[in-house]
Parts: structure tokens; sequence; C-alpha cells
């Protein structure tokens, strides 16, 4: 069968003090109920330099610098084991530092919502069109225009009719409503669906910067992010999708978004195998920006333990599926796990329907799988919130479950989660942990030998909708590419095939 | 603890009567799961939720500890794969503390 292939990955980070001190859901409701709180009056003292951010090591592997098992080697707390003699840009991908972040911003905003300070903008301007990957997008003209005063931008904020831009300390810009009344359109939305949009598209200039990739050779892209853009008449109506694409020149794309909480990603990554198999689109990219809703998230937790507020990354990826090339890695869409609606809630219905199930139907045993990639939080941000260790609880279960059907010895289950297993690397950014961070080194992985298959993972807790109690969960597998391309619809053979059945239906007739 | 299921545990209270309920967790680590244990018992600790400074004295148990009062083949079917993988004795032991 001609499997789709994944053809490259890109993955981004940018480091946002400000929007973690300023945007964090957890400072918001704090700032609300207390300004003066402890834990506000305390966060400052806490926060990372950029170059702290880019030398810690999850950093690190999640733009491809370090693979997870030299993460494994590195003894906890990584946080006291800065990477030194390394550099914001990666083998996959970029730490961004904020105020490009707040520069791109300006440059992806189509209603001119973002207003920033004139030297502010000024001297942004110059970075990014110094920046070899961000300096090539068309709408660097944004920043030459309409730049505001302190006291513009001041009396905005102060009025509620804006939310704040701040870069060390100090007020920057700030993002506008985009209705007086329609609170989807609210300065609060605006900013959030910028910031998205905004990294979504440095992981998808990324990606046409550091693989062969074309802007216009794109044909869809599938965007799976936790935002919702609209207006009250249409909340999420989208399309985040196109308008990515439009800023990087996938001016032969189309493309839509595709929700599912933490589980979207690899959702999307199944609907794009299947539209890169079936030759509807050849060129496929699922990506996703950053929440800046989630920043500092579980910060009081890391405050009170006197730990740095790790959660101040944004991040973001971007990668390629299409046709197979009979080379690249290849998505076994014969086995993508799923949890039915009917399959039950409990981990163990959960865990057998999104990876014993799936195995089964080609024929492999969980040890077959040389890496499972689920739920890649970093440990260091939630064992201190009292979540635990995400990917080794997973390991442990997938483990337990090879156990319990026969398929390995209880004595060898911790054996078998260190074997499959890898630390978690990703900023704890809801989406972006989903598995899908371990694409890239998969692909490399694979590609030089050193493992034949993976099953991604990606889960996703709906009840936070309040639409349903149901679990969600999709997998699958990558595997090395069996190196055959079928050759698929062939005339000639089929002229052949006719003309045969005729002469046959023919010759019956005749002696009847 | 959930502030909704604070809310959630406060009404039954009020409609069944405190010696009339325990509170059957099912959480995955020993430090959130006594969390929950104290919070039912004593009151939320964070001072969060509508148990704050509400002490209900309910008695909390895990799922584990209840076994031996389950049918096997649902406990099989539901629990037996993440006795496996969760640090049991660690739980039990820290809920224990807030039913003294």
């Amino acid at each position: 069968m001609n499997f789709p292939v994944v053809k490259g990955a890109a993955y981004g980070l940018i480091q946002a003090n400000e929007m973690l001190v300023h945007h964090g859901t957890t400072q918001t409701m704090e700032r609300t109920k207390d300004a003066q709180s402890e834990h506000l009056r305390k966060l400052p003292g806490h926060l990372r330099s950029f170059e702290q951010a880019v030398g810690y090591p999850p950093n690190q592997v999640y733009i491809g610098n370090m693979t997870p098992d030299e993460l494994k080697s590195i003894p906890r707390p990584w946080y006291k084991q800065p990477v030194s003699g390394i550099s914001r840009d990666g083998k996959y991908g970029e730490i961004m530092p904020e105020d490009e972040l707040i520069g791109l911003m300006k440059m992806v905003d189509a209603f001119e919502l973002v207003i920033l300070e004139e030297q502010f903008q000024l001297a942004v301007k110059e970075k990014i069109v110094a920046h070899p990957v961000l300096g090539v997008i068309n709408n660097v003209a944004n920043l030459d225009k309409n730049p505001g005063t302190s006291e513009e931008i001041r009396k905005l904020v102060d009025n509620h009719v804006a939310q704040p831009i701040y870069f060390e300390a100090k007020l920057v810009g700030c993002v506008k409503r985009a209705h007086e009344f329609d609170e989807a359109l609210s300065n609060h939305v605006m900013f959030e669906n910028l910031v998205s949009k905004a990294s979504a598209v440095f992981a998808l200039q990324l990606l046409l910067n550091k693989t062969n990739l074309k802007a216009e050779e794109v044909d869809y892209i599938i965007e799976c992010s936790e935002e919702a853009c609209g207006d009250m008449n249409q909340r999420g109506g989208g399309n985040f999708a196109k308008s990515i694409g439009e800023m990087c020149g996938c001016v032969n794309a189309t493309g839509s978004d595709t929700r599912s909480f933490c589980a979207a990603p690899a959702h999307a990554m199944v609907e794009a195998a299947a539209l890169a198999q079936s030759g509807i689109y050849k060129n496929v990219v699922v990506l996703a920006g950053g929440s800046s809703a989630k920043l500092g998230m579980n910060s009081k937790n890391h405050i009170e333990k006197g730990m740095p507020a790790f959660e101040d990354m944004l991040g973001a990826f971007a990668i390629h599926i299409g046709e197979n090339d009979g080379f690249s890695p290849m998505i076994r869409t014969d086995g993508v796990g799923r949890h039915k609606i009917g399959s039950g809630s409990s981990p163990q219905a959960v865990m057998t329907a999104i990876v014993a199930d799936p195995l089964d139907r080609i024929g492999y045993k969980i040890l077959d799988v040389d890496r499972y990639a689920a739920e890649l939080q970093n440990p260091e941000i939630t064992e201190p919130a009292g979540a635990g260790d995400v990917p080794l609880a997973n390991y442990k279960m997938i483990s337990a479950l090879g156990v319990k059907r026969g398929e390995l010895e209880r004595k060898d289950l911790q054996k078998a989660v260190d074997g499959f297993g890898m630390p978690g690397f990703a900023p704890t950014q809801g989406h972006i942990p989903s598995g899908v961070p371990f694409v890239g080194h998969a692909v490399d992985m694979i590609l030089s030998g050193k493992i034949v298959r993976t099953m991604i993972i990606g889960k996703g807790s709906l009840f936070l909708g309040r639409m349903t109690n149901l679990f969600d969960g999709v997998s699958f597998i990558i595997e090395k590419n069996s190196g055959t391309v079928e050759p698929g619809f062939n005339k000639q053979e089929v002229r052949v095939m006719i003309a045969k059945a005729l002469r046959d239906f023919a010759k019956t007739f005749g002696e009847e | 603890m959930d502030l909704e299921n604070q809310a959630r545990i406060m009404d039954f209270t009020e409609k069944y009567g405190n010696e009339n309920l325990i509170v059957v967790l099912g959480g995955g680590e020993a430090e959130s799961s006594g969390l929950a244990a104290e919070t039912v018992s004593t009151g939320d600790p964070t001072f969060a939720g509508p148990l704050a400074g509400v002490p209900l004295g309910l008695k909390a148990y895990h799922i584990f500890e209840l076994k031996d009062m389950v049918d096997a083949a649902v406990y099989d079917e539901q629990i037996s794969m993440m006795e496996m993988v969760l640090d049991v004795d660690a739980i039990i032991e820290e809920i224990k503390t807030y039913r003294k």
C-alpha cells in the first residue's frame, strides 16, 4: 500500500515572560482577586532570562539540538544544568525572544489592531529584517506603519479597550478590541488569537526555511491549536489555517482548523495522512501556534518550591505530510488508534483503544514499537504542581497493558518502560506536548536506523469544554519506509482488463 | 480539589447528611489524593473553594482500599492496570492520615 510520509518537521519556541505575567490566566485571575497578592509580588523574581531559557536542556531537545536520549542522561533538576555553547538556532527550529514575537504580531495583524510604540517598533523591525526566517515575510512593511506614542497606548489600556503589550517590564504596545460589544472580538480574544497566529507563522516559516518544501507547493494547511477565531455569530468559525498560510506565501493552499483539545494535533496528522494518501492534496502541513493563556499556569507551585517560573515558553510546530516518496518514514494509516465514543473512560479502556487495538489490527505487539510518544510534558514543570511525570505514567500504562495481554512479564514492566519511553521535553502548552514534538526526532532516528517505528499518541480532556465527559485519544504509527512506491492507477492495465472481460463475455455468449 | 466538586460534595451533605456519606477517590498520586481527602475532612487547605473553612468531617477512601468490596470482574476491567502502575501504598498511606 502507498502510505503517506512525513517529509519534515519544524519547531518554534518563544520565551514570553511579560505575557506570562500579564496574560497567563493564573496571573490574570489572581490580579482580579488581589492585585497586590504575594504570588504577583514574588513572580518577577522567578522569571528566567532569555539566555537561561535557551540553555534549558528540554528547550534544546524541542528545537532539535539535543535528542530525548541525551536529555535522559542529564540529571535533574534540569534548570540547574544549563547547556553551554549552544545557540537559539536548532536543527528543527528556533527559540525566539519576546520582542521579536511582538513585532511578528504586528506583521500578521490584518486589521490594524496592534499598536506599537514608535521607538520599540523601529528597533524590532531592524531585528526582524535581519532575521533569516522572519525577514522574508511580505508583511514586514507593517512595521513601518501607524506607530503609537506611549501616552496613546496607555490611554487605550487604561480605558479597557486594549490589552497591554509589555517588553522588559515596559509598556511598548497594545492590542485593541475589534468590536465595541462583541465578546468574541474583545481585546482579550484578539490578543490570544494574534499570539497564536504569529507563533504558528513562525513555525511555518521555520518549516519552509529548514526543509525542501516551498511555500507555493503547499496544497492544504490544517491548524490544530486550542484557540477560536470568529465573531459573536460564529465564535470559532475559523480559519486560522488560511490566515497563517497567507502570511507565508502559500498561494496555492487552502486549509481549515481542527479542534480536540490536546488531541487535536494527532487528529490533524491523521487527516493530513488521509488527504495525502488519497491524492486529494500532495503536500499537507499540520501546524499550531502557542497559547498565552497557559503561560505560568502552574507558576504558584513553582514559586512556592523556589523554582523558576518555567512556563514562560510559547510552543509552535509545523509538520509536512506528503505522498509516498519511497524514502521518508511512512504513516501506517491502516493502524490508526482511536478512542471511540463507546470505548469507556477508564485508563485501561483508553489505552486499549488507542494503543492495543491499532497494533492488533496490523499484527504488531506492544514491544514491536521502539518508541511511544505520548503527552510529552516536561516533568520538571508538572511534578511540582502535583500532576506527576505524565509521559512516564503513560509508558507505565502501556507496559501494564502489555502485562495484562500476556505480551511481557510483570517483572519486566520497568525494563519495557526504559526501552520504549523517553523523558518529556515539551512546554505545558496543551496541544503542543501531545506526541508531535517527537516527530522531528523520530524521522531522524528512523532514517539513521536507530529505530524502526514509533507510535505518536494524542490525548484530550474534553470535559473542559463542558459539552461531554468523554475522553479523547488518537494514535498513529510512523515507521521506516518500505522503499517501494506503488504506481497506483494504470490506464493501460485497466484497458487490458476490460478487453479481457469483454472477450470472456463474448466467448460465453457465443457458446450459449 | 476542583471547585465544582467541592460544591457538589457540600450539596450532598446537605441532602443526605454527613453521617451517611463517604468519599471514594480515584486519584493517581499521593499528594493530590491527600489534598482531596483533607478538603472533605478538615476543609479546603487552599482556601479557594466552597469548602474553605468548612470541616465536613467526611471519611475518604481510595478505590484501591475497597478492592474486596467491588465485583472482581469490574475491578479487573476498570482498575487492575492502574494498580500495576501507581504507587498504591503511598497513596493509601497519605489518605489514611486524614481519617484519624
